[in-house]
């Protein structure tokens, strides 16, 4: 528990020295609360269409004070749709990446201590798995599978758990053979043991810089699915789809476009920031990767 | 005697945060052409960055604070490093510690040795690659044409180091920095290496600077000597008159916490006289005498004014208060060293002098928890006598299958032959010791007997029962008798765990029903008995030091109350008088608690300080066995008398016994015919040596000889050379 701690006290110092990472992580705070809470804030409902006092519905409106973001062609407020959006894709992402993560974490451990011919089996299976274009394979399995939300997260988890597992497998590999490990082996302690208690502490700095990668990887996947029509269905507000729909609208009102990718930009660079930062704080410390 | 650098009042600052720390204070040193200056010191002394700083040559958080280095009489320390790169390489040169990671690997040696005069003297080409060969020849390389050729990774350690060598002497450089460059080698090479330095730099009438923690191949090479501590000079000598007459308490500390022949003659009560205490760091040097924390001798005086460097006599120079009472024989620092009897209660290397906060004065921990019952046997077994076998391994063999599965489906997998067909045994309350060069098996022979590995073949009894080789398949009683210490403390060590944490698991692993206030005394008990603090339950690894580790793992390994532990070359990656603690603390736990060693090393004097029993191995064969009297006193096969004259005495007079073994261990994929040792015997006999494997011969006293050569013939050759 010390151990956690005082990793938790040098990862606030250096933060306060990078200035990047900090705002990175601040703003991925953000969108994660806006996930959570943005359809309590949001001034309109995200399908609704709007009418002015006259009864005629307000399409095309440029941002301004009513509507910050505008309003699109069919005369939906922008950043109501934006906020609401934002559950969906983190929520989406999110989840695709935890699973993935947990799910490799556990084969890549099991795979890198025990090594041996399933070792070698199960890991050209994912080499041959990741050998194929991460797009072409999600759009094969959304056809055939159907665009659903679970389609989508199940699709994520089986492109990103290979790669999650080839991280990890790499990782406890090479702490198999450390010292500790095989002390513990002679006072008969069982595998799991191992594993949690004295190899996955190791790989933790890995294993938060995987995550927050894969999150990033996840959440620009999920906006391309919906760009292309696979993502969250209509009219259920997804910022890939907005970008899609607000392209052909383009010349009329850019703003419809401007924003929903903004979004997406900054969401990924956040995420990214932070993977990036949270790795040179890891190999600063130098201590397992 | 000319001098080519001199060092005169040069002290180095390194920036750490936002301060600026002293590293080294005021050291003057001459270096004369056609000498080998040693410079000696323990971890944290400032050794590496002296020879770095002579060079001009440090790193961008490090200034020169003051002082200057003289160059031919050319002052360095104002130069940039872009005024120094000519001079680089050409005039000064330097030998690292591992020449593997000083060697480019994508090139040959070859090319990255003709390099230097191409860049240096303009040569061309052809002529640089014909002095590559020749510079390689000169490091007695035997196919210099084909080495030059090759890539690093191609090459052996000794073989890089003399590529490392050919390099430095290249462009014929006055000065030679040499930075512990033979620590990595084994003892056989080492020699050799050590042997071609005399030779090179007396031919070349340069000057040279050889950097150790080892007082042995300092005195065996070297003809002045530097000790330095906490970035001073405290003395400096005559290698003879050092070794001799040592005037500095922290020197005749150091020359005496070294086990060597004479101190384990006396036989197992011996201890090594030890330094309390620890180098300060570098924050905390203080303005009086940096040893006085340490020193015996130290009075009033030495706790509030640093003593000046003074010069004695020849050249010699001392920074001590009482070094004239030391001269004069009036007081010693060896009969004042802090308890030498054999509880050891308040040796310590970290520097706390309460060690048991939980009881009163004078009444130790120990006597409050009663040591577990000393019957164990397996499954109810009643012990054995005192004397009795504690392990028994027959025939124990070891082939390691090279190549992936493909490989093995073709059956073009080659046999590795690590361990064949070796027997032994560990009797209660003794240590028996393995020692070979690297490649011998003596690791591997070791897993196998613990468990980490399987064997093809034989069998291991753990006191009176057959046990199985896998370590899966052992049961709890089995497991709980053999535990491991390694190598390196912080290895061996959770960096995420509390040292009370990993204590504390192998006790509750051993004894499932302690309760947990019961395993925390279990575990305030063991650090007591390895003589560390209570304090250092909450601790992680990475706060401790070497030595404290290094102890923490012995304590761990003690935790349930196993009947053998195999120590794996325990000390040699501590500083010397960190290695006299834990070695006389293997000894008295041994006493204590009656336990059995199996010991791994490379130092004979470490195996022979601790084991009653030695086996020497090389190419996987046991090739001599005896009590540790006759192995490391009168060595009969011919390789354990070349592995006992290659090992460096610290006494600069002592006779030296010159036998080399040129080349290197052969390959265990292809062994040799015959005997395994034929390729490099100094006594080769002929045919029946390449042709018939030999005989073991029975000397009596199951000392036990793998030779051609019969054993009166072998005890005559031995003593003819011995002259």
């Amino acid at each position: 528990m010390r151990a956690i701690s005082n990793l938790m006290l040098r990862l606030l110092r250096t933060l306060l020295q990078r200035p990047l990472t900090f705002i990175g992580m601040i703003l991925t705070v953000m969108f994660v609360l806006m996930a959570l809470l943005g359809p309590l804030v949001a001034p309109y409902p995200f399908d609704d269409f709007i009418r002015d006092t006259a009864g005629k519905v307000v399409k095309r409106v440029p941002p301004s004070a009513e509507f910050l973001f505008g309003t699109d062609k069919l005369g939906r407020d922008i950043y109501s749709r934006v906020l609401w959006g934002a559950r969906d894709i983190i929520g989406l992402a999110g989840l695709a990446t935890a699973l993935s993560v947990t799910l490799g974490t556990m084969i890549g451990l099991a795979l890198g201590y025990r090594g041996g011919w399933v070792d070698e089996v199960v890991s050209r299976l994912f080499d041959s798995l990741l050998s194929i274009p991460a797009m072409v394979l999600a759009l094969a399995a959304l056809a055939t599978l159907g665009a659903s939300p679970g389609a989508i997260v199940a699709v994520i988890v089986l492109l990103y758990t290979p790669i999650v597992t080839r991280v990890i497998r790499s990782a406890a590999l090479g702490l198999r053979g450390a010292g500790y490990v095989e002390i513990a082996r002679l006072r008969g302690e069982s595998t799991a043991y191992i594993l949690f208690r004295e190899i996955l502490p190791g790989i933790l700095p890995a294993l938060a810089v995987e995550a927050a990668l894969r999150f990033s990887y996840a959440i620009f996947l999920t906006a391309s699915l919906g760009f292309l029509g696979l993502g969250v269905q209509p009219p259920s507000p997804d910022w890939g789809r907005m970008v899609y729909e607000a392209r052909l609208d383009y010349a009329r009102a850019p703003w419809g476009l401007w924003f929903p990718a903004g979004a997406i930009a900054l969401l990924v660079i956040s995420v990214n920031l932070t993977a990036d930062g949270l790795r040179r704080i890891f190999r600063y410390e130098g201590s397992v990767i | 005697m000319t001098t080519v650098l001199e060092a005169r009042d040069l002290s180095v600052d390194y920036k750490i945060g936002r301060e600026w720390l002293n590293v080294l204070s005021h050291i003057s040193l001459s270096l004369n052409a056609d000498e080998i200056h040693g410079l000696v010191g323990e971890s944290g002394s400032g050794k590496t960055t002296l020879g770095l700083a002579l060079m001009r040559y440090l790193d961008a958080n490090a200034r020169i604070a003051g002082g200057q280095i003289l160059l031919d009489g050319d002052d360095l320390a104002p130069r940039t490093p872009a005024q120094m790169r000519p001079i680089w390489g050409s005039k000064l040169a330097y030998v690292p510690q591992n020449p593997l990671a000083a060697l480019n690997p994508s090139y040959t040696v070859g090319e990255q040795i003709a390099e230097i005069p191409r860049q240096h003297h303009h040569m061309n080409r052809a002529d640089a690659a014909r002095r590559a060969v020749e510079m390689l020849r000169r490091v007695k390389i035997a196919d210099p044409e084909v080495v030059a050729s090759r890539y690093p990774h191609q090459l052996s350690g000794g073989m890089r180091q003399r590529v490392a060598i050919a390099m430095a002497l290249v462009t014929q450089p006055r000065l030679l920095i040499l930075d512990e460059p033979t620590t990595a080698l084994d003892v056989t090479t080492q020699a050799i290496i050590l042997d071609l330095f005399r030779e090179l730099i007396h031919e070349h009438d340069a000057a040279a600077l050889y950097v150790s923690h080892d007082l042995a191949t300092i005195a065996q090479l070297c003809e002045r000597v530097t000790v330095l501590y906490a970035g001073e000079v405290v003395e400096s000598a005559l290698v003879r008159e050092l070794y001799q007459r040592p005037l500095h308490p922290y020197t005749i500390g150091l020359l005496a916490s070294r086990p060597s022949a004479h101190n384990t003659a006396v036989g197992n009560e011996t201890r090594l006289p030890v330094i309390p205490g620890v180098a300060p760091s570098l924050s905390e040097r203080s303005t009086a005498c940096a040893f006085a924390p340490r020193c015996p001798l130290a009075i009033e005086v030495c706790r509030t004014h640093k003593p000046p460097l003074e010069i004695v006599e020849g050249g010699r120079a001392v920074r001590c208060h009482r070094w004239r009472e030391v001269a004069a024989g009036t007081v010693n620092p060896l009969a004042l060293t802090p308890n030498p009897s054999p509880s050891g209660r308040g040796e310590s290397d970290s520097g706390q002098k309460s060690l048991s906060p939980v009881v009163g004065e004078g009444e130790s921990v120990l006597t409050l928890i009663p040591p577990l019952p000393m019957e164990r046997g397996l499954g109810g077994e009643v012990a054995i006598g005192l004397s009795g076998e504690i392990l028994h391994a027959t025939a124990l063999s070891k082939d390691f299958r090279e190549g992936g599965l493909i490989a093995r489906l073709t059956g073009r997998a080659r046999a590795v032959h690590a361990v064949d067909a070796v027997s032994l045994y560990v009797n209660r309350q003794s240590t028996l010791g393995l020692v070979g060069e690297s490649g011998s098996g003596k690791t591997t022979l070791a897993r196998l007997i613990v468990g980490l590995e399987s064997s093809d073949a034989g069998g291991i009894t753990l006191m009176g029962i057959d046990i199985p080789q896998p370590l899966d398949a052992r049961p709890p009683s089995a497991l709980a008798q053999l535990r491991m210490v390694i190598q390196n403390p912080n290895e061996a060590l959770n960096p995420y765990q509390t040292i009370g944490y990993g204590i504390g698991r192998a006790v509750h692993k051993a004894m499932p029903s302690l309760k947990p206030y019961e395993v925390r005394d279990r575990v305030l008990w063991l650090l007591d008995s390895v003589r560390l603090p209570a304090s250092l339950i909450e601790r992680l690894p990475s706060e401790l030091s070497g030595g404290e580790k290094q102890r923490v793992s012995i304590a761990r390994a003690f935790a349930a109350q196993p009947a053998l532990i195999l120590l794996d070359e325990p000390t040699s990656s501590l500083d010397v008088s960190v290695q006299a603690v834990i070695l006389n603390l293997l000894k008295d736990l041994r006493a204590e608690r009656g336990a059995s060693y199996l010991l791994i090393s490379h130092d004979l004097d470490v195996v022979s300080y601790l084991a009653e029993w030695i086996i020497v191995m090389y190419l996987g064969q046991m090739v001599e066995e005896g009590t540790s009297a006759h192995v490391t006193g009168f060595p009969s096969h011919p390789y354990t008398e070349a592995l006992v004259s290659a090992v460096p005495s610290a006494d600069p007079d002592a006779p030296r016994r010159r036998i080399r073994l040129e080349g290197d261990v052969p390959s265990a994929r292809d062994l040799p015919t015959g005997c395994r040792f034929h390729t490099r015997c100094p006594r080769y006999l002929g045919d029946i040596c390449k042709t018939h494997e030999p005989p073991v011969r029975d000397a009596g006293d199951g000392h036990k000889i793998r030779c051609h050569i019969p054993i009166e013939e072998l005890t005559r050759l031995q003593a003819g050379s011995a002259s």
